[in-house]
């Protein structure tokens, strides 16, 4: 017999997951308890299975006794899949049709919830620097996990990913040249300092914190998809919250506002792009 | 050879399928009437920057609506679902499915892995799933999970497909019920009408 991996028959039941949760939310204050469970659970079980732990149980002991592995625990359990204009279609709607009406005032602000390590920050400053709007720009980027927002803050990424970056750039229909806005040292791309330096990077949970200043576009891209309905609806309440009217929410590629309780508090801007617009208080 | 099931006993029909497998979904599609029973859930490999066209393809000959879900849509009958590309594709306990991009499983997002486990969880000895072709191992967990959990699993000939590691792997890892051609395949899901 071919020799398959045991990892995934560790059975878990929901209820230890709602003890770990709660046991969690109690001694941290992070709230994990309305998250997706089927995508939640492959966490934990990746998890236990990196720290050769056998049961949830084991894993809550560590996590309450111990908070340096809880703060590795924050860094294993949320999910930094990202890349610099990633969906370039997205961009070029971003650079053609939304940026053009942000360009019309004075200033604007605009949140990266949830920025994760990056890559999404650096590419819209690419763009409103292209667009001759970087300076107006008031940037805020927030992520639950303080080690990727340190490293946002840093600009560098590994030079294996560069291909697949600069493809994207080509695809947002650029006005300027990839390779301008980084040099290369150590296998590393550092980005120019100066596109980020305003942008205040900040810790922000999504699931328990309030919103924190007024904007005019959101970036919240395929964070929602790790949350429960009841968590979405919260969190849709706290993104309505923190728009302007008229301002604009962009979600990721596969994300809906279709099934969230104020649904009709926004307008679809664009259904591909998955754009939507706040259009009543 | 014929496989009699109880038609009532599923209520979700899970396919996987990799490099290879296109033709063999479009000719099974082809032959499902509509308002098909069961919900269809595919997980089939995917180049993942190309979002458009493979559902548009699988439409042309199907009766059935094909969807990309979105996040948290509802899981319903008659319809035909495929995993969106670089998602993986799961389903939650509510009976609606949730999308993540987290990290390549057997090399691939969507994967098949991903979706059946999920599936496995949820629907336990409800849910029928079917391997085809593929050339590599992604699915041989997942059906394992579905089997362990009671549920029917079936895979294309391995002597059939061009590809046959994919269902190779499935039935070194587990005791699979029935190992069928395309045809057999098609019989058995219109059986299950």
């Amino acid at each position: 017999m071919y020799n398959i991996s045991n990892e995934f028959d560790l059975e878990i039941e929901l209820s230890d997951l709602q003890k770990l949760t709660d046991a969690v939310l109690t001694k941290y204050g992070y709230d994990f308890g309305n998250y997706a469970m089927s995508s939640f659970k492959r966490r934990i079980i990746m998890v236990l299975k990196k720290n050769g732990l056998k049961t949830v149980d084991q894993l809550l002991q560590r996590l309450v006794h111990d908070p340096s592995f809880f703060d590795q625990f924050i860094i294993d359990i949320t999910v930094n899949t990202t890349e610099m204009f990633r969906d370039p279609t997205f961009f070029k709607y971003l650079r053609e049709k939304i940026l053009p009406i942000l360009n019309t005032r004075p200033e604007f602000n605009i949140w990266h919830a949830a920025c994760s390590s990056g890559e999404e920050v650096i590419s819209m400053a690419i763009l409103l620097q292209e667009e001759g709007m970087l300076s107006r720009a008031k940037v805020y980027a927030t992520d639950i996990n303080h080690a990727v927002l340190k490293k946002s803050a840093e600009g560098k990424y590994p030079i294996r990913n560069l291909q697949l970056y600069q493809q994207n750039y080509q695809q947002s229909n650029p006005k300027g040249k990839f390779e301008d806005y980084y040099t290369v040292k150590d296998n590393e791309i550092i980005f120019d300092p100066a596109l980020i330096q305003n942008v205040k990077f900040k810790h922000h949970d999504l699931a328990v914190d309030h919103h924190f200043f007024k904007f005019d576009l959101i970036l919240c891209r395929n964070v929602l998809i790790y949350f429960n309905q009841e968590l979405q609806n919260r969190v849709f309440e706290l993104l309505h919250n923190s728009l302007f009217l008229g301002g604009f929410l962009a979600l990721g590629a596969k994300e809906s506002m279709v099934w969230c309780k104020i649904v009709d508090k926004f307008e679809t801007v664009n259904e591909v792009e998955k754009v939507y617009k706040k259009v009543k208080l | 050879m014929s496989i009699a099931l109880n038609k009532y006993a599923y209520d979700i029909l899970v396919i996987g399928g990799s490099a290879g497998s296109f033709p063999v979904v479009s000719k099974i599609l082809e032959k499902m009437p509509s308002g098909y029973r069961l919900p269809i859930v595919m997980c089939l490999h995917r180049l993942k920057d190309k979002r458009e066209g493979f559902k548009e393809a699988l439409e042309i000959k199907s009766a059935l609506p094909i969807e990309e879900p979105n996040d948290k849509d509802p899981i319903l009958t008659g319809y035909v679902y495929i995993a969106p590309a670089n998602y993986h594709l799961l389903v939650e306990i509510d009976k609606r499915f949730s999308l993540a991009t987290t990290e390549l499983v057997q090399y691939s997002r969507p994967s098949i892995d991903v979706l059946f486990e999920s599936v496995a969880d949820i629907y336990r000895h409800r849910a029928l799933a079917i391997l085809l072709s593929g050339a590599n191992r992604d699915g041989a967990l997942g059906m394992k999970r579905i089997k362990d959990h009671d549920g029917y699993t079936v895979v294309q000939n391995p002597q059939e497909s061009g590809m046959s590691t994919m269902p190779q792997s499935a039935i070194e890892s587990t005791q699979i019920d029935s190992i069928l051609s395309v045809d057999e395949i098609i019989l058995l899901m219109q059986s299950l009408h």
